[in-house]
């Protein structure tokens, strides 16, 4: 790391910032006084434009500090696999493919806004969709700590933050400032900011990433001497650590790994709440189905950008915190100032994903916890000051999940919330297709899949670290390492499908389904098919969220 | 995926050829991917990047082809089991 601040870069970095923040004010205060439709139709991207730029809004929101800082630094320290992250992308979308036209039919129906409300409705049970909107909150958590640490990393190699033997508040004070600035940034603007700013924000992210993926390369003399001194300095760290811990190719012991890891992240993402909300504002249920057909390109990029981290390794960065080893490899291949840019689009890359985030799963809180069982009767400016705490709340969590958490491999804070959310699967996506499992067993299921994926990731320790120091462990009964929430939501679906044998058996009480089969595949025209889902408090969908992640 | 059993209408069958193509078109990734021992080597090289990376990536654009080939064809097969219903 360079000495001290590197004024430059940090000045084109705030210049970004402070003309993003603008940019995010003015576009809350212009709404007020403009017809709502028209910024309507704007911040739903997909309706008024054409497919090609919607697709390009759509990339710079896939584009968080996890494709920037944590894949990038994983593929740094371990090479092969850490590349789990391009199949993982590839398999979300023969998914969302076949699971959420049912969702977007049966919740356009229903006036369905978030999981827990589909759940509660298919199986007529407070208790599951309790369950769930928990789940979603406690997910999301680690997943923002995750864009925390991408922007404190950008920050600390421009020099804010001091090094190895400051005091401690120094040291985290990036962390703290990033925090401080995404809760003023959420709180004031909600989700408007994210959607006026998409255009600077993307066009920020892809001169960079187009920059880094031909530049570098040239510079470091082609892909063949990136990947021979990769393999040196990888033979080098094998044997000083006296087995394989990195590669260029994944062992016959870390296939296992790297196949668990990439399905069960791809099974994660989309029941994320942020990712739900995305996908129930698309107009109609078809555009789901032809986004899944173009969204898959951005694979391609992420893919590069992994490669990153081979480049990093080759130019000779040497970090401990391998989060900061591409905010390095930045600082010492660009220019100072195109370095600012690059810094500026992975923090802003961050911020606004982080935001749309808590959002999310604030909304969870307030409409499937706070009206539900708190206060039923809450007046809408109760719920959107109910909401607008707990999306500060949620920060907090993140916050604590940054500060407990090895954040050298940060990666596994979007592995943590993936053993989580994976558990709601059976509910939410059995619940799509059937109405067989029974609501007392999807409970069961759900709570023994949770504490056996907690405690199997608290007991993993890291170099560094005691507990929750990595995201994959033996698979009992099979002896390879694999990731731990795909073995716990296997146990779920075990435990499921035991019990709900029993208890039809003993013929417990079921439950009302107020859903029909036809609610399933119902699109936009259909009687009865609400176009626009009511607001579920602050920007809901329908309100400024763009097409996002659909 | 004959996901949409519950809108067909009763005569017309479930199971089709053109949802068993569909079904595989999206099934494919799955497989290919997940059959990691398939392509964990490093040769051939392409532009000096090992199999193991660019295969994964040529896959990005096979899987990008398979899904719209299943888009076109659950189009083509929603629009004939529309007709076929008002017929």
């Amino acid at each position: 790391m360079k000495d001290g601040v590197n004024g430059v870069a940090l000045a084109v970095f705030i210049f970004f910032f402070v003309a993003v923040t603008v940019i995010g004010f003015m576009a809350a205060r212009w709404r007020k006084a403009e017809n709502e439709a028209s910024l309507d139709e704007w911040g739903l991207g997909g309706r008024s434009f054409g497919t090609w730029v919607t697709w390009f809004l759509l990339g710079g929101d896939l584009y968080t500090a996890y494709t920037f800082v944590a894949v990038p630094a994983a593929i740094y320290a371990a090479g092969a696999a850490g590349f789990f992250a391009v199949p993982y992308t590839i398999l979300v979308y023969p998914l969302i493919f076949t699971f959420l036209p049912r969702l977007w039919s049966v919740s356009h129906k229903h006036g369905y806004v978030t999981t827990s409300d589909f759940v509660r409705g298919r199986f007529g049970s407070k208790g599951l969709s309790l369950a769930v909107a928990l789940t979603g909150i406690l997910a999301t958590m680690p997943y923002i700590a995750l864009q925390l640490v991408g922007i404190q990393a950008v920050l600390d190699v421009m020099g804010v933050g001091g090094g190895e033997n400051t005091h401690w508040f120094v040291k985290d004070l990036p962390l703290l400032i990033a925090f401080a600035v995404l809760a003023a940034y959420t709180y004031s603007s909600g989700l408007r900011a994210p959607a006026l700013i998409a255009f600077v924000k993307d066009g920020l992210i892809y001169l960079v990433i187009a920059v880094a993926i031909i530049y570098i390369p040239i510079k470091l003399g082609g892909f063949d001497d990136i990947f021979a001194k990769a393999s040196e300095a990888f033979s080098a760290k094998n044997e000083a650590a006296g087995k394989p811990v990195a590669g260029l190719v994944p062992g016959d012991m870390g296939q296992w790994g790297y196949a668990t890891l990439a399905l069960g992240s791809a099974l994660a993402l989309f029941m994320y709440p942020h990712s739900i909300t995305a996908t129930l504002s698309s107009r109609s249920r078809e555009v789901i189905r032809r986004n899944t057909t173009i969204l898959p390109l951005y694979s391609l990029m992420l893919g590069l950008l992994a490669l990153l981290g081979f480049m990093a390794i080759a130019a000779g960065i040497k970090v401990d915190n391998g989060q900061l080893a591409i905010p390095q490899l930045f600082e010492n291949m660009f220019p100072d100032w195109f370095a600012g840019v690059a810094f500026a689009a992975i923090g802003i890359g961050a911020l606004v994903p982080a935001a749309i985030m808590s959002i999310a799963a604030a909304n969870l809180f307030t409409r499937n916890i706070y009206k539900d069982f708190i206060r039923p009767d809450a007046t809408p400016a109760q719920e959107t000051k109910v909401s607008k705490l707990v999306s500060l709340l949620v920060k907090v969590g993140a916050l604590a999940f940054v500060l407990t958490m090895d954040k050298t491999v940060a990666i596994n804070f979007q592995l943590l919330g993936g053993i989580w959310i994976l558990q709601t699967m059976p509910a939410l996506v059995g619940g799509l297709f059937t109405r067989w499992f029974h609501r007392w067993a999807l409970i069961a299921g759900w709570a023994v899949g949770m504490l056996y994926g907690t405690v199997a990731a608290y007991g993993v320790a890291s170099p560094t670290q005691k507990h929750f120091g990595g995201s994959s462990k033996e698979i009992p009964g099979i002896g390879e390492i694999g990731y731990i929430g795909l073995t716990a939501i296997v146990l779920n679906i075990v435990v499921v499908v035991v019990l709900t044998f029993v208890l039809n058996a003993l013929k417990a009480p079921a439950g009302v389904d107020e859903t029909s089969p036809s609610d399933y595949t119902a699109d936009a025209g259909d009687p009865g098919v609400k176009t626009e889902l009511p607001p579920a408090t602050v920007g809901a969908p329908g309100d400024d969220e763009p097409v996002r992640r659909a | 995926m004959t996901e949409e059993t519950g809108a067909n209408p009763p005569k017309a069958p479930t199971v089709t050829p053109t949802r068993v193509v569909i079904a595989l078109c999206l099934i494919a990734p799955f497989v290919a991917m997940l059959w990691v021992d398939s392509y964990a080597k490093v040769d051939p090289t392409f532009i000096g990047i090992p199999f193991f990376y660019w295969y994964q990536m040529l896959w990005v654009l096979l899987s990008t082809s398979l899904t719209m080939i299943a888009y076109k064809l659950w189009q083509r097969d929603q629009r004939a089991r529309k007709g076929g219903a008002s017929a």
